[in-house]
């Protein structure tokens, strides 16, 4: 009622309000005639009492809040025009603006889907997942246990908890048997992330029958790419790992697992099953933690922190029940963790330092482009003398100065806009495949809305200050200077030496930044691997495991050694093939794609020393990869110690193991550990004899040198997951369906995938670190031609208020080399302030980035330095051209212009 | 008029004119001229109203909620703009009453005095 009341007190027209006085006038002068006033008497009297209509018109007019509309209205056009009227600096500020805001824009659409929204799901922020941690043995993530979701299912703090387990499988009955990412989850799953499929329907959520239930949803991705997007394809069957489900729906485009890495997240088939019954055991024992990674959705109404100390309770009394299974030492918790922290929390730490990096290059854009105002407000000193003379208000010129500062930033955020959808194909094309919510990137209205907020706020930063020297102008003094060439007050060309050294304090700490970046860059591909990666290919396989054990030909290592023994005969009859060795895919060296993938499916290797105390030794965890005796020799890995695997070594003989150096000086430190023997530290585990050492090598991760490892035998432990290495002077691009023809030609149902050279896994493994580095460096090299010309821009303008002195003093015979001397000392005192304010603020920043850093220290004295010769370099030529045009002066043009 | 008598009756009446019109409404709804007349003969024409300041303060009061108008007719049937009071004038009204006379109690206290001593 009330806010109707106002906004139609606002809509009143002034027409309305005359009309009002009108009626008072006619009023009050019928009143005076009542008196006896004659006619001609009355009116004027009543007009005279009335004082002033048109101030009181004006007073209606302020009154209502049309009056900003109005100045905007003039503001607006007038700007536009005076823009239009310098084209040159006009393209100059907005090319700049477009820049800088294109840039930001860009790097926050990304930011905005990953890190802002990194869950497409409902009420993103009931979903945790749940993370078992043995924190008195130091192990992270071990794993749930059947009866331990039974029991956080019923606790009364979640709406539902579905574990999930990512497994590869082979698919088969489409064309090519085709390895497919699958994740086995709870019948509840669907209901937990609030997802319906675009066909179909999902699981059952309450279905709690044993066994794998013999149904499948499948993605978008492969009911196009497998079925031809077949609209009948739920009357469908498919045969996973030689078992056949049913097709009960197809997810929706789009759609992507919440997954720590591509793969986990890129999920192609889902089934389900309530974790019990085969061919999982009848009745699974806490102890067995075969569960890897569970996902939850909190009761409504309930916080994370809330639910985690109900969660702690609950843990707590578990221990207190089941004392045998829960050892004290081990100190069992169950950790709740936002489930975004899953998905993006591997890239949070790049995507902040890019933010901050662009940032930057927009600030100093802004900078450069508060100077160009400056440098143009001074030849607009007469033209905003006149107006504040002839009356017009302060407040006014600076709103009309900002109006146009603003506007040219709005120019440049469109600009920038415009370059960004036309090259938004090109730059999506940049971003890692590892990226989170890839697909998702899109210029969406929360990204508009962003370029827009900042176009009006880097507008108003780079228009205040030539806007508030408004107030400063001394109308006398620049009136009186008759149309010279006006020289600029002090305190204007002191704004600009200040916006040049911080132009050059910003830059200074994004090269240092991109040089840090770079040399760990460097050093990291310039690291001794300790293994040859030249001319080895791996190409990989599965064999399938079916539910029944019966129909399973690959049950144990001794069905699997044949075969084995078959694909490296084969494997070795390919042309150019000198050399063949097998392993599971965690022997592929510096794989990224699966390295925490190994841990999801397979679990930690945990492990106990012989002759130790169980009970009070705590196990180790350790990195390990089952491989054939070739496998050393072929990637050039030197044995120390003792022997490789050989023949007898089956599954018959003692179970042996080649540890690295790095293991046995952790592990043996002062003993000799051939011979020595652990075992997982599971019961039913047999113990493993140390039979040889092998030098270090950087398979796990470049950054590392020294990871503890073991190399099982893969004639002993088997391998489902199996990675074919072969050397020799390949053809890279024949050997996939070489190895292809033989491996099918053993068993037809085996697919090929993800067949690449070595060299291009470790280039892949640098893939997300080669990313930030080249955003970096390019803002930075941006940020310096963007320093450069704002340096360039000050002492060359330096120079022409100075002709008039440089003439006189060559006239008086100056040297032309003391005049360049003078130019560039000017440019090297702003450069080198500049410098000594970013060393401060790049050691703050580059020790904020240590985590980042590889092999160079964040003080790295090297890169400084470098750094700030090259930004005094860059100032010197920047500041070297208006210096020739300085002794270039004739003197008696000089003079003349007086 | 000159400028300097103007700006002396806008300090002169800063604040006290809404006080005033407020209190001529309570009678009931008026129209400006109305508003004007009233607040003159109550003052017994010590407090001369310029209309044109009216006008403006009326407006300002309109969109602050206090009053609300409607056009309606005169009694000797002229069309006008009516004033009525609203359930947040009638509050504003005694809050600025007391105010009023809490200010020029204190004036009138020192204005005293001052009287006293000298």
């Amino acid at each position: 009622m009330r806010k109707a009341k106002v906004m139609s007190g606002r809509k009143r027209n002034l027409d309305d309000f005359t009309t009002e006085i009108e009626a008072h006038m006619e009023l009050e002068t019928e009143r005076l005639r009542e008196q006896g006033l004659g006619e001609e008497e009355a009116r004027a009297s009543a007009r005279r009492s009335f004082g002033n209509v048109t101030h009181a018109e004006e007073r209606f007019y302020e009154s209502s809040r049309w009056l900003w509309w109005d100045h905007l209205r003039q503001d607006v056009p007038y700007g536009l025009r005076m823009l239009r009227k310098s084209p040159g600096f006009t393209a100059i500020v907005v090319l700049t603006m477009a820049l800088g805001i294109g840039t930001t824009t860009a790097i926050f659409s990304v930011v905005d889907a990953t890190l802002l929204h990194p869950l497409p799901y409902p009420q993103p922020e009931q979903l945790v997942s749940i993370e078992d941690d043995f924190p008195g043995v130091s192990a992270k993530d071990v794993g749930m246990s059947e009866p331990e979701w039974q029991d956080l299912q019923d606790s009364g703090i979640f709406e539902y908890v579905s574990p999930t387990w990512f497994d590869e499988n082979n698919l088969t009955g489409s064309s090519q048997p085709a390895r497919v990412r699958i994740l086995i989850v709870a019948p509840n799953y669907f209901a937990l992330l609030g997802v319906k499929p675009q066909l179909g329907r999902g699981f059952n959520p309450t279905d709690h029958s044993p066994g794998l239930i013999l149904e499948v949803l499948i993605s978008d991705g492969l009911w196009k790419r497998a079925f031809g997007a077949d609209p009948h394809i739920l009357e469908k069957s498919v045969r996973l790992d030689t078992d056949l489900y049913r097709i009960v729906g197809v997810m929706p485009p789009g759609f992507d697992a919440p997954g720590r890495v591509g793969e986990e997240r890129k999920i192609e088939v889902w089934a389900a099953t309530s974790f019990y019954g085969p061919p999982m055991s009848d009745h699974p024992r806490r102890s067995e933690r075969n569960l890897p990674t569970a996902i939850a959705r909190l009761k409504p109404g309930l916080t994370i922190a809330a639910a985690q100390s109900r969660v702690d309770a609950l843990v707590s009394s578990l221990r207190k029940q089941y004392p045998a299974d829960y050892p004290v030492q081990s100190a069992w918790t169950v950790g709740l963790l936002p489930l975004k922290e899953r998905v993006v929390g591997n890239v949070r730490r790049s995507l902040i330092l890019l933010l901050g990096a662009v940032g930057l290059v927009l600030l100093i854009g802004c900078v450069n482009v508060a100077n160009l105002l400056l440098a143009r407000a001074s030849s607009r000193q007469r033209e905003i003398a006149v107006r504040q003379a002839l009356g017009g208000a302060r407040t006014r010129l600076t709103q009309q100065l900002l109006t146009e500062s603003v506007l040219l930033s709005l120019l440049g955020g469109i600009a920038g806009l415009a370059i960004l959808f036309c090259a938004k194909g090109f730059l999506l094309r940049l971003l890692p495949d590892n990226l989170p919510r890839l697909n998702d990137i899109s210029i969406s209205w929360n990204v508009l809305l962003f370029a827009l907020a900042v176009s009006l706020i880097t507008g108003a930063i780079f228009g205040l200050v030539p806007a508030l020297q408004v107030g400063r102008l001394d109308l006398t003094y620049v009136l009186k200077q008759e149309g010279r060439g006006s020289t600029g007050s002090n305190e204007q060309g002191r704004a600009r030496r200040m916006l040049v050294v911080t132009e050059f304090a910003l830059s200074f700490v994004l090269i240092v930044a991109a040089g840090l970046l770079l040399r760990s860059f460097w050093d990291l591909l310039n690291v001794r691997l300790g293994f040859n990666p030249q001319n080895v290919m791996a190409v990989r396989t599965r064999l399938p495991s079916p539910n029944d054990p019966k129909s399973d030909i690959y049950q144990t290592p001794a069905q699997e050694a044949p075969f084995f023994r078959e694909i490296l005969r084969r494997a070795r009859t390919l042309p150019r093939v000198e050399e063949a060795a097998l392993g599971d895919i965690a022997s592929i060296p510096l794989d990224e794609s699966l390295r925490d993938l190994k841990l999801i499916s397979e679990g930690q290797f945990l492990f106990t020393l012989e002759g130790r105390d169980i009970e009070s030794d705590q196990p180790g965890v350790v990195e390990r990869s089952c491989v054939t005796p070739d496998y050393f020799h072929l990637l050039g890995m030197p044995l120390l110690r003792g022997r490789l695997f050989n023949e007898l070594d089956d599954d018959k003989g003692p179970q042996v193991a080649v540890i690295n150096a790095a293991f046995a000086k952790t592990y043996w430190p002062d003993q000799d550990p051939l011979g020595k023997r652990f075992k997982r530290t599971r019961s039913e585990s047999p113990w493993i004899t140390v039979v040889g050492i092998i030098a270090n090598a950087r398979t796990e991760s470049l950054a590392e040198a020294g990871v503890p490892k073991i190399y099982l035998d893969l004639y002993q432990t088997g391998g489902k997951r199996l990675a074919i290495f072969v050397r020799g002077h390949l053809d890279a691009a024949a050997v996939p369906e070489e190895v292809r023809e033989q491996l099918q030609s053993v068993d037809p149902t085996l697919p090929v995938s993800a067949a690449q050279t070595l060299n291009e896994t470790v280039t892949a493994s640098l893939a997300e670190r080669r990313f930030s580095m080249e955003m970096v460096a390019l803002f930075a090299l941006t940020a310096l031609l963007l320093a450069g010309l704002g340096i360039y821009g000050v002492i060359s303008y330096m120079v022409s208020e100075r002709t008039h002195e440089i003439g006189i003093r060559l006239a008086l015979g100056a040297d032309r080399m003391s005049v360049v001397k003078m130019v560039l000392r000017q440019g090297l005192r702003l450069a080198i302030a500049g410098a000594a304010v970013g060393f401060v603020g790049a050691l703050i920043v580059s020790h904020l980035m240590t985590g980042l850093l590889y092999g160079v220290r964040p003080t790295d004295p090297l890169t400084f330095a470098g750094v700030a010769l090259l930004l005094i370099g860059v100032a010197l030529l920047a500041c070297y051209i208006p210096a020739r045009r300085a002794i270039r002066v004739d003197p008696l043009v000089a003079l003349r212009y007086e | 008029m000159s400028t300097q008598d103007a700006k002396e009756r806008l300090e002169l009446l800063q604040g006290t004119l809404d006080l005033l019109i407020l209190r001529t409404l309570i009678f009931g709804s008026q129209h400006g001229q109305g508003i004007a007349r009233a607040i003159q003969e109550t003052s017994e024409e010590e407090l001369l109203v310029e209309h044109g300041a009216l006008y403006p303060a009326l407006q300002r009061l309109e969109e602050r909620g206090w009053i609300s108008a409607k056009w309606g007719v005169s009694s000797n049937n002229r069309k006008a703009r009516f004033y009525s009071l609203t359930a947040a004038g009638r509050k504003q009204l005694v809050k600025e009453t007391n105010k009023w006379k809490r200010l020029t109690g204190a004036i009138a206290r020192i204005l005293g005095a001052e009287n006293a001593k000298s």
